[in-house]
């Protein structure tokens, strides 16, 4: 079968493209970054594409608050678009700056309530500053909840990623979280509560979280900063042979992941 | 002539009214200058404007053309014949690559950055600038724009380098200064280190660039003279590292709008700083990383479809230094009115001197510029075609048709006169500080005092701010471990996502052994910086070098002696060690001046010395802390009674006279077969000897690791004989390293280390017990690992 096309957005702030169309290349997409500029213009079709990321940042300098410029342009501007290609069952990944794109346009955690057809785009739940109050970059243990998530299909039950933001504290109303769990919605908890292990002060831990469908996911941890296993900082102390074994770290199965998904349900 | 540009009446001015009007305009010239500029207008027949004698100022200005580092110097030391040096830099610096001569240099000291080769495809770029003086009046703004410019130098560097990753070095004032020690009109160093981390971490972050190595140092002597040092390393294509300007192409300036932000920066830094330097705000420029991004965004794109022929960053002095740079061998022809403006209001001369960021010139052939403004487009960069290279060899600006200056580019970039400097050197004598082992019989206070002492403890809480993992390729982290907080020596990235090829990243910087001999601490600077990147798994024959030198004033003979011995220092150190220099920049100036009492200080003589490595395999590299109990602990080098300027003299009130010298014969011999040991494989862990010896040295690797040591000082190879425990533990000896080895590869370790002085210290246990039994058998040193770590944490926690 062809290489499931996968459309990596990009805007003013974007950085962390190319580690992520390095991620999709290695788990075997075909990618292309494109300009949102290109997208609104309808020099690039949107569902042309069976996957869509939306890679890490300062989206717009995060200006008013993370994500929520590229939010409301997507919103507003691609809103056909968009909706045929969650509508069609295409995927979605937000990561970081990404996740908290897809949690201002409502696309996550994406609880259907009125019963249409199309997503109601309307945000429920946000990422909000660190309870630290500052940017931290760290590694954190990750538990892999048992999820709907076609991107965390089969992984490891404890994954290690690292952070880097300054917004990540996921928060949401009592009746959101509540109906996160019993949908099976929420994907990936920092594996303790306390901090820094749970580097942002989340509500009961989330990492990361998936619409209903499980086809559009988001999460603040970085996948494709650990793609080789010489990515993890404690590399160095693992024995001789496992420092030769596999090239591969934790991060690449969930891109591989959604281009299986895919590659079998021919979307 | 219009009314916005104003005629500077100089032919018929006195020697008096010459330096009033260089002072009054912030000009930063000389008599010599202004006379030399008198004397050119003089057989013109005219007086100069406004635009063109602050055109010339920007060019001969300290920071764009280093005129110290080229000067005539008269240089007399005690003892010695007096001595004439035609220029520090071509003498000492730029021979010492020509000697070297390696063939993977690309091009060294004539572009914005040097460029070394890295593998088949692609060239490193590399370079390291200062922003002190922006820093000291407003730390987040100065700090922010001096990571932006040095950015925008990679980015102007052949045809354009991707920025891959960051260096920063800081050297404040003591952190608990008390307010009322503050010298006047200076802000406090806790603000200024805030300002700084924060400015650097906002525009890094933003840029997605990591910031993955760097260092903090504390002396009273920085508080009115901060030191922030920003390094980029950038990526460019093999064929992408050389530029031209043919006379017809356009001269077409990308990115930011201009404004009156940052006006004088570069004669501004060529001044001291008084108590009256806070008031001049609009030197200091604003930053902004999303237009910056946009901008590597755009061109990048650009050079990969060849639409420009050469590129420069405006930095300082804003156009009037970018469009005369590039024009240099041509000529051009500007157009002040087509600069996109962010208001209205701002005469000719603003306009052409503005330092406002984020802009940057390149010459495009006319057929490529409609295809350069449709990239610029769809990146909402804006691109304006400012006007035109010539084959005239002139600079000729113009503002709404009027010209506004006509100067001859040989003038202008040839005119400076060659300065005569006077420098002296007369050696200090300080009082010395003998052993203290008959006093003393537990050092254990004395170990947990350097850990905490500021230049040494951790600096976790300003590096976690940073993004070191972004881009994807790091491979040894800033902060190494069993619990990710150990202090690594230096940082290993990967450029190209999946490739085992590496670049190692490292700095050494002393300026302490400069209160002993800036020759010392210059050769201490490369040794250190040398002796990182061997101890992540790198190699001296793949090593480059840049000097960044931080000094007083140079006018004054006694600083520029100084200089004179630290720039000699680089000449026959890294001639030894054979690692070239690529690129480097100087900030001299850096005093202040009391204006109520007239006192007048001088940072130490600072140089920072950063090494790049390319390293052929990833998986080679080491860390630091130490792996496994049962393992050996070797010290590899000579120690010597080397206290002189060292941090166990520091904390007892001390300066000394000793200060470490380095031997590179036998540090290059050291270094070579230790490299070698960790790329067959034989050390588990490598940890470089600098501040607080061996003692230090042993400590981070034991807490980091999470295990306990016990080591014995009787092993310890010396060069002098040495008996003494504090001498042993804390000299601060050149060239040396602590080493973990397996027991299983002990024998070959040993055989293949057999030129070097090593010893075997002790094992590594596995009890949190750390324990050091001095050369007499009494235990000297008897705690734990999370005693040392604790001390060696809380001191800059927040």
């Amino acid at each position: 079968m062809l290489k499931p096309k996968t459309l990596i957005l990009r805007t003013a702030g974007t950085n962390c493209d190319a580690e992520t169309d390095a991620a999709f290349q290695l788990a075997g997409a075909e990618t292309a970054l494109i300009h949102i500029q290109n997208l609104i213009s309808g020099k690039v079709n949107l569902n042309d594409y069976q996957i869509l990321a939306i890679p890490g940042g300062f989206s717009y300098g995060d200006d008013i608050s993370a994500g929520i410029l590229l939010a409301v342009e997507m919103k507003h501007k691609l809103t056909d678009a968009l909706n045929r290609f969650v509508a069609d069952g295409k995927l979605i990944i937000g990561i970081c700056n990404g996740f908290q794109v897809l949690v201002r346009t409502g696309l996550l955690p994406g609880i259907n309530r009125s019963g249409s057809d199309t997503p109601e785009m309307m945000q429920q739940t946000t990422l909000a500053m660190n309870t630290s109050a500052k940017f931290e970059c760290r590694w954190v243990d990750l538990e892999t909840e048992k999820s709907t998530c076609v991107f965390t299909k089969g992984i490891k039950e404890q994954v290690y990623l690292p952070v880097a933001h300054a917004e990540g504290r996921f928060t949401a109303p009592p009746d959101v979280l509540e109906e996160l769990e019993s949908n099976k919605q929420v994907v990936f908890r920092y594996a303790k509560s306390e901090y820094p292990h749970n580097p942002n002060g989340s509500d009961v831990n989330i990492a990361g979280i998936c619409d209903p469908t499980g086809r559009i996911f988001g999460l603040m941890p970085h996948p494709e900063r650990f793609l080789m296993k010489w990515n993890h900082p404690r590399w160095t102390r693992l024995s001789e042979t496992e420092r030769t074994r596999s090239e591969e770290g934790d991060g690449l199965a969930i891109f591989k992941n959604a281009v299986n998904y895919v590659k079998s349900h021919g979307k | 002539m219009s009314s916005t540009v104003k005629e500077i009446e100089i032919l018929n001015a006195d020697n008096t009214e010459l330096m009033r009007i260089s002072r009054e305009g912030t000009l930063s010239l000389n008599l010599n200058e202004m006379q030399t500029i008198q004397s050119h207008f003089d057989g013109l027949g005219r007086n100069p404007t406004d635009v063109e004698i602050e055109t010339i100022a920007q060019t001969w200005s300290e920071h764009c053309v280093h005129k110290t580092f080229k000067s005539m110097i008269l240089y007399s030391e005690e003892g010695k014949e007096p001595e004439k040096i035609d220029g520090l830099f071509p003498t000492f610096i730029q021979r010492a690559t020509e000697d070297i001569a390696k063939p993977w240099c690309v091009s060294v000291f004539s572009d914005n950055a040097g460029i070394i080769e890295f593998d088949d495809t692609y060239n490193l770029v590399f370079k390291v600038e200062t922003h002190n003086h922006p820093s000291a009046i407003e730390p987040y703004g100065g700090a922010g724009t001096g990571i932006g410019g040095v950015i925008r130098d990679s980015l102007g560097t052949g045809l354009g380098a991707k920025p891959i990753l960051n260096t920063d070095v800081f050297c404040f004032g003591m952190p608990d200064t008390p307010y009322a020690q503050l010298p006047k009109g200076t802000l406090h160093p806790k603000r200024v280190f805030n300002g700084v981390v924060a400015g650097v971490r906002d525009y890094g972050n933003r840029m997605g660039i990591p910031t993955a190595n760097g260092a903090i140092l504390f002396d009273p002597r920085y508080t009115a003279n901060p030191l922030v040092f920003c390094g980029n390393v950038g990526l460019i294509p093999r064929d992408r590292c050389e530029k031209s300007v043919e006379p017809g192409d356009l001269v077409v300036s990308i990115g930011g709008q201009t404004g009156r932000d940052g006006i004088h920066g570069a004669t501004f830094s060529s001044a001291e700083l008084d108590d009256t330097s806070e008031n001049l705000g609009s030197v200091v420029q604003i930053g902004n990383p999303i237009m910056e991004k946009k901008i590597v965004d755009a061109l990048l794109q650009a050079r990969d479809r060849n639409l420009y022929r050469s590129i420069t960053d405006c930095g300082a002095g804003g156009f009037s230094s970018a469009v005369g740079e590039m024009g240099e061998h041509v000529g051009a022809e500007v157009h002040l009115e087509r600069v996109s403006l962010k208001y209205e209001g701002l005469a000719p001369w603003e306009i052409w001197l503005s330092e406002a960021q984020e802009r940057m010139v390149i010459a495009v052939p006319p057929e490529n510029l409609d295809e350069l403004i449709e990239v610029c487009q769809a990146e909402l960069v804006e691109a304006t075609v400012l006007g035109t290279f010539t084959d005239t060899h002139r600079l000729q600006v113009f503002y709404e048709g009027v010209v506004v200056a006509d100067l001859e580019m040989e003038f202008l970039h040839n005119g400076l006169p060659q300065p005569v400097k006077e420098a002296v050197w007369h050696p200090p004598q300080h009082p010395e500080m003998a052993s203290r082992d008959k006093a003393v019989q537990d050092y254990t206070d004395d170990l947990c005092q350097l850990l905490a002492s500021p230049n040494i403890a951790s600096k976790e809480s300003v590096i976690r701010q940073y993004d070191h993992a972004v881009q994807g390729g790091i491979v040894i982290n800033p902060l190494v471990g069993v619990e990710n907080d150990g202090p690594s020596d230096a940082c290993v990235v990967t450029p190209v996502i999946g490739s085992r090829k590496g670049v190692i990243v490292a700095n050494g910087i002393n300026p302490k052994y400069s209160d002993v001999d800036p020759y010392s601490s210059a050769a201490a600077a490369i040794d250190e910086a040398l002796r990182n990147i061997i101890a992540v798994g790198g190699t001296l024959e793949k090593t480059a070098l840049l000097d960044n030198f931080c000094w007083g004033n140079p006018d004054k003979s006694d600083r520029l002696g100084e200089l004179v011995r630290a720039a000699r220092a680089c000449y026959d150190i890294a001639t030894a060690y054979g690692t070239p220099f690529i690129s480097g920049k100087d900030s001299l100036y850096n005093e202040y001046r009391d204006t109520t009492t007239g006192e007048q200080r001088a940072i130490p003589a600072t140089l920072l010395i950063s090494a790049i490595c390319v390293m052929s395999d990833i998986q080679r590299a080491v860390t630091m802390d130490v792996k496994a109990p049962g393992n050996y602990i070797y010290v590899v080098g000579n120690t010597y009674a080397e206290l002189g300027g060292s941090h166990y003299f520091g904390i007892h009130g001390f300066i000394g006279n000793n200060a470490p010298i380095v031997r590179p014969d036998k540090g290059k011999l050291t270094m070579e077969k230790l490299s070698t040991a960790i790329s067959n494989g034989l050390v588990r862990s490598c940890h470089d000897c600098s501040e607080g010896g061996i003692g230090v040295a042993a400590a981070e690797m034991a807490f980091s690791g999470g295990y306990g040591m016990s080591l014995n000082l009787d092993n310890i190879p010396t060069g002098d004989k040495s008996t003494a425990d504090d001498i042993l533990l804390f000299s601060e000896s050149n060239s040396r390293f602590l080493v973990e080895i397996e027991p299983q590869h002990q024998q070959a370790y040993e055989s293949h280390m057999a030129d070097v002085p090593i010893g075997n210290l002790g094992t590594v246990t596995d009890t949190p017990n750390f324990i050091v039994n001095g050369t007499a058998g009494r235990r000297i040193v008897e705690t734990s690992i999370d005693t040392l770590k604790s001390a060696w944490q809380s001191p800059l926690q927040s």
